[in-house]
């Protein structure tokens, strides 16, 4: 160690050049390769609400799939990163899935926004990306997003589904609250754009922030506004206390809708009865016990359900169903035409028909989205669980 | 609560709220949430007197207080579950200072700064660890019937999180009057070389103001979780927030943090209420820009003091 | 220039020339093309927050605000006036440094934790502003479709154009400082270091000398926002985040912040180890890089780019107890 004068210096940068090294030197070859799946989800972050059940859906499915003998004999390598969230780190990491795995399709991102972020890296690199987030900016327009596609719902047809509902039991005037983060303000321009296109009047706009402790600033504003409805948009620890504090300020005769996100039997749990009488959309793999036996979605729902309830030992999340989606037709795509980045994206395009979580998808050139607002269905929270709402 | 009664306190609510019912209403929020700003004040300012030194690790004091609170009070009773909580936070103060701030006695401002920044990101590392993403909730210590008060609803919760602040200044300015070791840790503030002269072991001081920091961060993280939730990344606007009211009310004085916690829960909740939602965490920074540029010594700082201090 | 400084400037030229030609050929680090031209953005900023810290003695934990109105201006001009990009960079470097010289004048008046915080309590507000403004900015979906830059009429696209273009400006800068330091500025900047009360006394106008370099860092931070909107094409508030600035900050301050070289070397650190090689940690990579963080600030306070200094003069040692 004499050489290197203070020994650990000399020996830590040594051990670094080992590294550096070694994560150079190119993986074994074995008789038939493995195919790969890249995914990039926001496993840590302010989105981690998202990520989170989405890598646990990724990596059972996975495992489910290698069990079964991986694809046509090929075993299935799904190369996972973690986004944190944040823009740069999902591009980088892209960029790595594309040049460095030579993935030939992606699944993720799990936020728009950073869906938005690599839409131009997978153009040119010309690699299919289905992403589990649900801007319509992701598909639209559909002549320069090409190589990506979406499995989530959008928010319109949410909100659509909301405002036909509250037509329906004479509601005109909502007011609506919404998290300033990517989510909410998703929501909210959906909520304000499609509001006079179906008769109803928006009489309050409040906004707030994910990391707010207390919402009856906001709600009281509303009870200021004699609004006949309370729409909220947010996900995580604010969609629970939206609706802690509804019921605390008494504003319980005011109908209280809330976004999608909120499908989770943990999310009524955390509400402790405070949830009672709150609707909302959901999509049918948070209700598989709801769902009629002739519905085309309630094998492979009720099979996903039992499967990351044994394993997690905690109900579904509203998000995970867009990763099994995701990777379900990607694994598709490969067993169809093989690890061919090109075929994969005309065989995504042409595929109509896919029974998912999210719903039953018809893709096409001009659709790379492939729902309707029929995804969604309007349940109310009775006696601590999901009923249809009437 | 009768049917009848329960009816029509809805129907008011279903009626335009009178403003002064509105005003009610954001007080008792704004006095709620300045009560958390105030405790994490004071615990900024502790640290303060003793070391001259701001801890921006304070946050992640109160989110840890909370989480482990929730945790306890699962299977331990209540009063119980808040000693653990204090007790485990306080040690994690005490092993934060230990090794990280106890070596680094002459460094310069910038790299104790940077160093407790490290620290807030590994605490928070650990709390995702331990308990993952997810909020956690805890039943408020006396039910969930919100008391009414001049047409507006107050939580229960909200009385508990004013009592023990009130509790905690109470005597936190006992002990640093009239306790031995409190007044040795505001002598080595003032001048660590003759307090050591004077026989007072400065290390000590320093590791029990952090002991004490922690505690009351503690306890402040364990009294509003039932009311706010609690998760693993809440605490670097608690703590920048908790900043500004020690600022606002003066680096070092203890009823000048809790009465500029106030301030700043009053202010941020009637902006929410009559001017912007949206804009109402920056009401807390402009206060704090406004107060650096004009009085930095803040409302109740001697201004003569804060000159001559080492920062 | 010094030769010192002429020579190590040399060898980072020499090596930004290797580093595409290597890349591309091994396909394990191919991508690192990627990672570098982000090193070089980050790196515009961490020059310019090296003078302030390290040679004018200050601290910021807003630059990140500064990093954002670059690129909101450049995004906002070009997406929604179809503002040439170039004109973009200038008007958001016109805009920052307005901003900069308004916020500085009454800040740089405050010292130590005040000054931080008065950055920081800047740096909130505006990333409040981004998030809020959503007619102008988007708010939290953010900007998108933002087009690319051109040179001459051919449009920037890929990787290795905006590498060769990022770091052309990186070495213009990092000249451009180097004069300063070594200028009747560098000096006065280096006396208000050592000491603000000695320099006044003196006739050294601190006041002015603190707020351009404030002013200064500032600009290079917007640039380096105008780059950066150009070539993701998509910005959110989120990126701007008080997160982002403390980052920066520990960039400057792992690397070395007496040094124009250490901002480059911890910028190029931080960021790989940020983006690339704690993958293998997965889950546990927040809690490697806190720990890597307090351990470089607790053992090397000036810096990794102190340890260069620290084995010349071993070595020194050793040739004087042989001889």
């Amino acid at each position: 160690m004499g050489r290197f004068g203070k020994g650990w210096r000399g020996a830590v940068t040594l051990t670094f050049c080992l590294v550096l090294v070694l994560s150079l030197v190119p993986r074994v070859v074995t008789a038939k390769e493995p195919y790969k799946v890249g995914a990039i989800f926001a496993v840590t972050g302010g989105a981690s609400i998202l990520g989170e059940p989405e890598k646990r859906t990724a990596e059972m499915l996975a495992e489910e799939i290698n069990k079964k003998g991986g694809i046509n004999g090929h075993k299935l390598d799904l190369v996972l990163y973690d986004d944190e969230s944040d823009e740069t780190k999902c591009r980088l990491g892209v960029t790595r899935l594309i040049k460095k795995d030579k993935v030939p399709v992606i699944i993720g991102p799990s936020t728009s926004g950073n869906t938005l972020a690599v839409i131009a890296v997978c153009d040119e690199a010309k690699v299919p990306l289905i992403s589990c987030a649900s801007s319509i900016k992701i598909v639209t327009p559909v002549s320069e997003r090409k190589w990506i596609f979406k499995v989530a719902p959008s928010d319109s047809h949410s909100v659509e589904r909301i405002y036909e509902f509250l037509s329906k039991k004479g509601i005109k005037k909502v007011a609506v609250m919404t998290v300033s983060d990517g989510y909410g303000s998703s929501g909210r321009e959906e909520l304000l754009r499609l509001a006079p296109t179906m008769g109803i009047e928006v009489v309050a706009d409040e906004r707030y922030g994910p990391k707010d402790t207390d919402l009856t600033a906001q709600l009281t504003r509303i009870r200021g506004t004699g609004a006949q409805a309370v729409i909220n948009w947010s996900v995580g620890p604010t969609q629970i206390l939206a609706v802690k504090n509804w019921k605390e300020l008494g504003m319980t005769a005011m109908t209280f809708v809330q976004s999608h996100g909120f499908a989770s039997k943990k999310n009524i749990e955390l509400a402790g009865g405070a949830a009672e009488g709150v609707i909302c959309p959901l999509g049918r793999v948070n209700i598989p016990d709801l769902l009629p036996a002739t519905d085309p979605q309630k094998g492979v729902i009720m099979a996903y359900n039992a499967a990351y309830q044994a394993r997690f030992k905690e109900p579904l999340s509203a998000f995970g169903g867009h990763a099994w989606d995701a990777l379900t037709l990607a694994v598709e795509a490969l067993g169809a035409v093989g690890p061919d980045p090109v075929k994969i994206r005309d065989y995504l395009e042409n595929r109509k028909h896919f029974v998912g979580q999210g719903g039953v998808f018809n893709f096409s050139p001009a659709d790379h989205c492939g729902l309707t607002k029929d995804a969604f269905e309007m349940v109310v929270v009775k006696n601590g669980t999901w009923a249809l709402a009437q | 609560m009768p049917e009848r009664l329960s009816h029509e306190l809805n129907k008011s609510a279903m009626e335009k709220l009178s403003l002064s019912g509105q005003l009610v209403q954001y007080l008792f929020t704004g006095v709620t949430v300045g009560s958390i700003y105030g405790m994490v004040a004071l615990g900024f300012d502790i640290i303060y007197n003793v070391t001259e030194m701001i801890n921006f690790a304070q946050g992640e004091f109160v989110m840890l207080g909370g989480l482990v609170m929730a945790f306890c009070a699962k299977f331990l009773p209540l009063p119980v579950a808040f000693c653990v909580a204090v007790a485990a936070v306080t040690a994690v103060g005490v092993i934060m200072e230990r090794f990280t701030i106890n070596p680094l006695k002459n460094a310069s401002v910038v790299t104790l700064i940077i160093v407790t920044i490290a620290v807030s990101i590994l605490l928070k590392g650990i709390a995702m660890f331990i308990w993952g993403k997810d909020p956690y909730i805890m039943q408020p210590f006396s039910g969930t019937e919100p008391v009414h008060l001049f047409g507006a609803a107050i939580q229960t919760q909200t009385f508990w999180v004013l009592g023990i602040s009130g509790i905690v200044v109470l005597l936190l300015t006992l002990f640093f009057r009239k306790a031995r070791y409190g007044k040795g840790m505001l002598a080595c503030a003032d001048n660590p070389e003759a307090a050591r002269l004077v026989g007072i072991k400065v290390n000590l001081m320093v590791l029990l103001s952090f002991a004490l920091s922690a505690a009351i961060g503690a306890a402040a993280g364990a009294v509003i979780t039932p009311i706010s939730l609690m998760e693993y990344d809440r605490g670097a606007l608690l703590g920048l927030k908790g900043f500004g009211a020690a600022v606002l009310g003066g680096l070092g004085s203890f009823s000048g943090a809790v009465v500029a916690g106030l301030i700043l829960g009053v202010a941020e909740s009637l902006c929410a209420g009559f001017i912007s939602s949206g804009y109402k965490d920056a009401v807390a920074l402009l206060l704090l820009l406004l107060v650096l540029f004009v009085r930095p010594s803040g409302l109740f700082g001697n201004v003569e003091a804060s000159k001559i201090k080492r920062f | 220039m010094s030769r010192g400084n002429l020579l190590t400037l040399s060898a980072i030229l020499l090596l930004l020339l290797i580093f595409p030609v290597l890349v591309t050929r091994v396909e394990a680090i191919s991508h690192y093309l990627d990672v570098m031209v982000f090193v070089g953005i980050f790196s515009m900023i961490t020059i310019g927050l090296s003078l302030l810290m390290g040679y004018a003695g200050q601290i910021s934990l807003g630059h990140a605000a500064f990093f954002g109105l670059g690129a909101y201006t450049s995004g906002i001009l070009c997406v929604k006036l179809a503002v040439s990009p170039w004109l973009a960079m200038v008007a958001g470097a016109l805009l920052t440094a307005i901003v900069a010289y308004a916020v500085g004048v009454p800040s740089l008046k405050l010292k130590g934790h005040y000054l931080a915080m008065a950055t920081l309590g800047f740096g909130v507000i505006v990333n409040i502003v981004f998030n809020e403004e959503v007619e102008l900015t988007g708010g939290p979906s953010g900007l998108s479709d933002i087009p690319s830059l051109s040179v001459f009429g051919l449009p920037i696209r890929g990787e290795l154009f905006f590498y060769i273009l990022v770091w052309s400006m990186v070495l213009l800068v990092l000249v451009f400082c180097l004069n300063v330091i070594h200028s009747r500025i560098g000096r006065a900047l280096r006396s208000i270091h050592d000491s603000e009360l000695a320099a006044d006394a003196m006739g050294v106008e601190t006041g002015r000398y603190k707020v351009m370099i404030f002013v200064l860092s500032a600009v290079l931070a917007s640039l380096a926002g105008s780059l950066y909107a150009h070539y993701v094409g998509f910005l959110s508030p989120s990126s701007f985040s008080i997160l982002f600035s403390i980052r920066l900050v520990m960039m400057v301050v792992v690397g070395g912040m007496y040094s124009l070289w250490g901002a480059l070397l911890g910028t190029w650190l931080l960021t790989f180890l940020g983006n690339e090689w704690l993958y293998v940690f997965k889950d546990f990579d927040i809690l490697v890089y806190g720990a890597i963080l307090l351990f470089v600030v607790m053992a090397l306070p000036e810096g990794l780019v102190s340890v260069v200094p620290r084995l010349r003069h071993l070595g020194k040692r050793r040739r004087e107890s042989e001889s």
